[in-house]
């Protein structure tokens, strides 16, 4: 945090990161996500982390029942949810139990005085409360009794004690948007929307968010609460922004490629975290053509999704890790029948149940060759909220060209994290128009395009093209069942040479950031973009050769990319896995990279890989 | 769009393929081949709107040999991805085989899901109570003491009777039929096709090589007018050869039993008239087994409600008609802002 003070009494930073921890019911993701859209109106850069536990209602005040929200924001480009909070606001003692060691030292401390009672320190294993003794001297400590001034600024709208505490995120973030500067009127409507039925709900919590901040005005000339300005990152291209998560961005991703190739879509799919939020959005979208299909477990899921792409419209099936571990023998179904499908596969930290909430890429084996039999399939991985968006359009895209599935890889962090996007326009994006196969003329099932090798798409309904397929193997010449050992040669090649020919029509690998050739790369791909992109950013200011090399396309791979990974003397692979890409890349170019793992269910912090980069380019801190 | 009607009439040899058979020589699915092939011409179906759908086993090879599209997928899930293909496009009529194994073992939970949901097809489940392609290991349907290759010294669980899973599970339309009975199964198998939802129909098929003569106590021709009963709605339940045996309500055990008319002051007054539309009797019906019963076949059960297709067509029907798909419009609701 680099301070200036201007001579409006605000100090002023290039980027803040803002951590809101509370129990899981305090209303931390809510107040997160409304503080990020008023700062994104605001014209800064951010990126959010929303870090909450699998359970809904964890019992009240314990650590595993903290619920987080991080939001970094600049006047520069941010590019991830921030390595240390600068400020941290906690609403129990377990918040601040729990998140004290990420905070950076010197950083603001909120906390609700009120919380600190003998109960809610018992629960978070306090022995002595940390508020009176000198354990918080590294920081700027605030003591609010947050939950009486709530309850006095609410008590004209007469209700209950319990509702009337809930209001006490809403008096927090309006205490932080004075310490911001920013506007309360974004909120003010949202909440006048959010409650237009119940309206005392409405005002209460208005008057919380108008107390907050009027706290801020009046306390400010006794206190030491300050005031900091983060600007407008102005590098920004015009046009019109907003913000979006993963999950929402790979939705619409999902709909613009079937409207761009004039395909309908059929969602088959079972709820399952983080990835639900793609069938929640997708479910809305009926006016688009959009059935989905909650199917009675992640098997009917895809299979549902697979008579789709029978029938002639594109199925989607989307899950996370292990769903996806479910839908494998019907992902080989689709393979061998060689239909179109888009698969999602939101990661999240296995093996088994592991961590429901938080995020990994440890699914990259599963989705490149979790089958059984020769069963190669396309991969595309997305490596921002936004991202995802264009990857969503891509999957569609190559599927129904090549007839293939296409596994989609997003993880949690991404799918639930929040960054602003350039929307675009749809009427200026190319189209693929998709066509199914209507000549009887010397047809059968297994036609081939010359080109792609993919298959004839003849759908039920279209006379004169009656077929059968399975997933037993197919003759070459006539699509009919065979037992032919040299037939089951030939066809496994051309499954394998069809998935081997994408690499021509996807985009040759870049260098993301830095030169091609050098003493060193850091390669990555998906969700970690973001902290590798900073970490080698400042890297390079501090003279070192390195590069940044990311991955989106994870099968095949772009044709150039051994190139340009032989043009350094040393790689790093970046993952948050035990080395999937690492062995992947070994496995395909005999590439001896030094791996940087991470399985902690938490993403990179930018200093992480830094400290590697460091450590390789052979540089002491 | 104007379309060439085809005034020829199709027949039951217009729904062979070219592909060579391959079930055992003597197998009761040559016959359920035939009767579907019969009915499809009855029914006047259009082979390019017709769709097939199978799971694994001997049964679900039936697919190759209809000349309609068809469909052969992976073990137990032919009712999710038949719901799938009725999703993408509702005006296809898609025939689901399956078989005790496929159906009621490893995808038993998509058959209680696609009965459950009402989805417009009509499902034939080949029952023989035996695992034929892979060699004869007993099934959930298998009599209890089934001696088979896993179970040498007899199977100890109880087996399931499908029609009763299937009235459980909430179908609209419970029929049984038998594979050889070429009469009685077409005509089954068009009401079947009429009904709007879920027809599940049971075919008792013998499986020649593994378990012959399953089935023999009641399908042999010259018994058949005594132990089996084919129930027709609106009509007393009488069987036998006389046309004097018939099932009575039994209001003081709350049980069907066999009555004989002329006898004990039995009238045909007091035997049961069939309704198709009694849930509660149809549950009472497919429960009877021989010899102490007849074997109930035919229509046993038919209610028709809203099929789960139609109402999931009607929903994105009424979105299109009011509410303009608009994808710029989508992208850029709630808060945006501008950069200069």
């Amino acid at each position: 945090m680099n301070v200036q003070t201007t001579a409006q009494n605000f100090d002023e930073l290039d980027s803040v990161c803002v951590r809101f921890a509370g129990d899981s019911g305090d209303g931390m993701q809510l107040t997160g996500d409304q503080f990020s859209v008023v700062t994104a109106l605001e014209g800064s850069d951010l990126s959010t982390f929303p870090d909450f536990p699998a359970e809904i209602r964890a019992p009240v005040g314990t650590t595993f029942g903290v619920s987080a929200f991080q939001i970094n924001f600049g006047s520069v480009e941010v590019s991830t949810a921030g390595d240390e909070p600068d400020v941290l606001v906690a609403m129990n003692p377990a918040a601040l139990k729990v998140s004290l060691e990420g905070l950076r030292k010197g950083g603001v401390i909120v906390v609700d005085e009120g919380a600190f009672n003998k109960r809610n320190l018992d629960k978070a294993g306090y022995e002595e409360n940390p508020l009176e003794n000198d354990s918080l001297s590294d920081y700027q400590v605030q003591k609010l009794d947050i939950t009486k001034m709530t309850l006095e600024s609410v008590k004209e709208f007469g209700l209950g004690k319990k509702d009337a505490i809930r209001s006490k995120n809403m008096w927090t973030l309006g205490l932080i948007l004075w310490m911001f500067g920013r506007q309360r009127k974004p909120i003010t409507d949202w909440l006048e929307q959010k409650f237009k039925k119940i309206p005392d709900v409405a005002n209460a919590n208005i008057a919380a968010v108008n107390a907050g901040h009027a706290y801020g005005e009046t306390a400010e000339v006794s206190s030491n609460l300050r005031r900091y300005h983060v600007g407008r990152h102005t590098t920004e291209e015009a046009g019109e922004y907003r913000t979006v998560n993963g999950n929402q961005a790979l939705a619409w991703g999902l709909v613009a490629g079937s409207q761009l190739g004039d395909i309908p879509l059929m969602l088959g799919t079972y709820p399952i975290t983080p990835a639900s939020a793609l069938l929640h959005t997708l479910s809305e979208l009926k006016e688009y053509g959009v059935v989905t299909f909650q199917a009675e477990d992640e098997i009917a899921a895809v299979c549902g999704a697979i008579g789709a792409s029978f029938a002639g419209q594109l199925g989607v099936t989307s899950s996370s890790g292990p769903g996806i571990a479910l839908k494998t023998e019907a992902i080989g179904l689709a393979i061998s029948a060689e239909l179109p499908l888009v698969i999602v596969d939101v990661q999240r930290a296995g093996p088994s149940t592991g961590l429901p909430t938080k995020t990994e890429q440890s699914d990259l084996y599963q989705a490149v060759w979790g089958r059984n039999g020769d069963a190669p399939i396309v991969v595309l991985s997305a490596s921002n909220p936004h991202d995802c968006f264009d990857v969503g359009i891509e999957a569609v895209r190559l599927a129904t060209k090549y007839m293939t599935p296409v596994m989609v890889l997003s993880d949690g962090y991404i799918g639930n994290a929040s960054e602003p996007w350039k929307i675009p326009d749809i009427t200026k994006m190319e189209k693929f128009t998709v066509k199914h196969h209507t000549d009887p003329e010397g047809f059968h099932p297994f036609l081939r395009d010359p080109e792609t090798l993919a298959r004839v798409w003849a759908k039920p309904g279209t006379p004169g093209l009656l077929h059968r397929v399975g997933g037993i193997e197919k003759d070459y010449d006539s699509g009919h069942i065979s037992y032919d050992a040299a037939n089951h040669q030939k066809m496994s090649d051309v499954r394998a040479a069809k998935i081997d020919g994408i690499a021509n029509d996807i985009p040759l690998q870049s260098v993301s950031l830095g030169d091609q050739g050098g003493k060193l790369a850091v390669v990555g791909w998906g969700s970690t973009r973001g902290a590798i992109h900073q970490a080698v950013k400042r890297a390079r200011a501090e003279d070192i050769d390195v590069s940044h090399v990311h991955i989106d396309n994870i099968w095949p791979l772009p044709r150039n990319l051994e190139e340009v990974l032989n043009s350094y003397d040393n790689v790093i692979v970046a993952e948050m896995n035990k080395g999937q890409m690492n062995n992947l890349l070994r496995a395909q170019y005999l590439l001896d990279a030094h791996l940087l793992s991470k399985v902690s269910g938490q993403p990179f912090k930018i200093t992480e890989i830094l400290d590697c980069i460091r450590e390789q380019a052979g540089v002491s801190k | 769009m104007n379309e060439q009607t085809d005034v020829k009439k199709l027949t039951f040899k217009d729904f062979e393929t070219d592909q060579e058979v391959r079930w055992c020589p003597g197998c009761g699915d040559y016959a359920i081949l035939k009767a579907v092939q019969m009915t499809l011409a009855n029914i006047g179906a259009t082979p390019e709107n017709t769709v097939f759908v199978s799971g694994i086993g001997c049964s679900s090879r039936f697919p190759y040999y209809v000349e309609t599209y068809g469909f052969h997928t992976i073990h137990g899930r032919a009712p999710a991805i038949a719901t799938g293909v009725k999703l993408a496009n509702p005006e296809l009529d898609v025939w689901l085989v399956t078989g005790d194994g496929d159906g009621l073992s490893i995808g038993g939970n998509h058959m209680l899901h696609v009965l459950r949901r009402n989805v417009n097809m009509q499902i034939m489940l080949f029952n023989n109570e035996i695992y034929g392609l892979t060699k004869g290991q007993y099934s959930p349907t298998s009599k209890q003491g089934t001696k088979s290759p896993s179970t040498p010294f007899g199977s100890v669980d109880l087996p399931l009777t499908p029609c009763s899973f299937a009235i459980g599970a909430g179908a609209r339309f419970v029929a049984r039929g038998i594979d050889t009975a070429l009469k009685a199964l077409p005509g089954t198998l068009a009401r079947a096709k009429e009904h709007n939802g879920a027809s599940f129909i049971e075919i008792l098929q013998n499986c020649i090589v593994f378990n012959d003569k399953t089935f023999e106590h009641f399908t042999l021709k010259k018994e058949a007018a005594n132990t089996q009963i084919h129930v027709e709605h609106g009509q007393p339940m009488i069987y036998g050869k006389e046309k004097n045996r018939g099932l009575h309500f039994n209001k003081d055990k709350f049980a069907l039993e066999t009555v004989t008319i002329g006898e004990d002051g039995i009238t045909e007054d007091d035997i049961l008239v069939h309704d198709e539309t009694n849930k509660l009797m149809a549950q009472m019906l497919v429960e009877l087994t021989a010899p102490e019963f007849p074997v109930v076949c035919g229509v046993i059960y038919c209610d028709p409600k809203e099929s789960y297709d139609d109402a999931v067509h009607k929903q994105v029907e009424v979105a299109k008609a009011n509410k303009k798909a608009d994808f710029n419009a989508l992208i850029r609701q709630g808060r945006t802002w501008t950069v200069e």
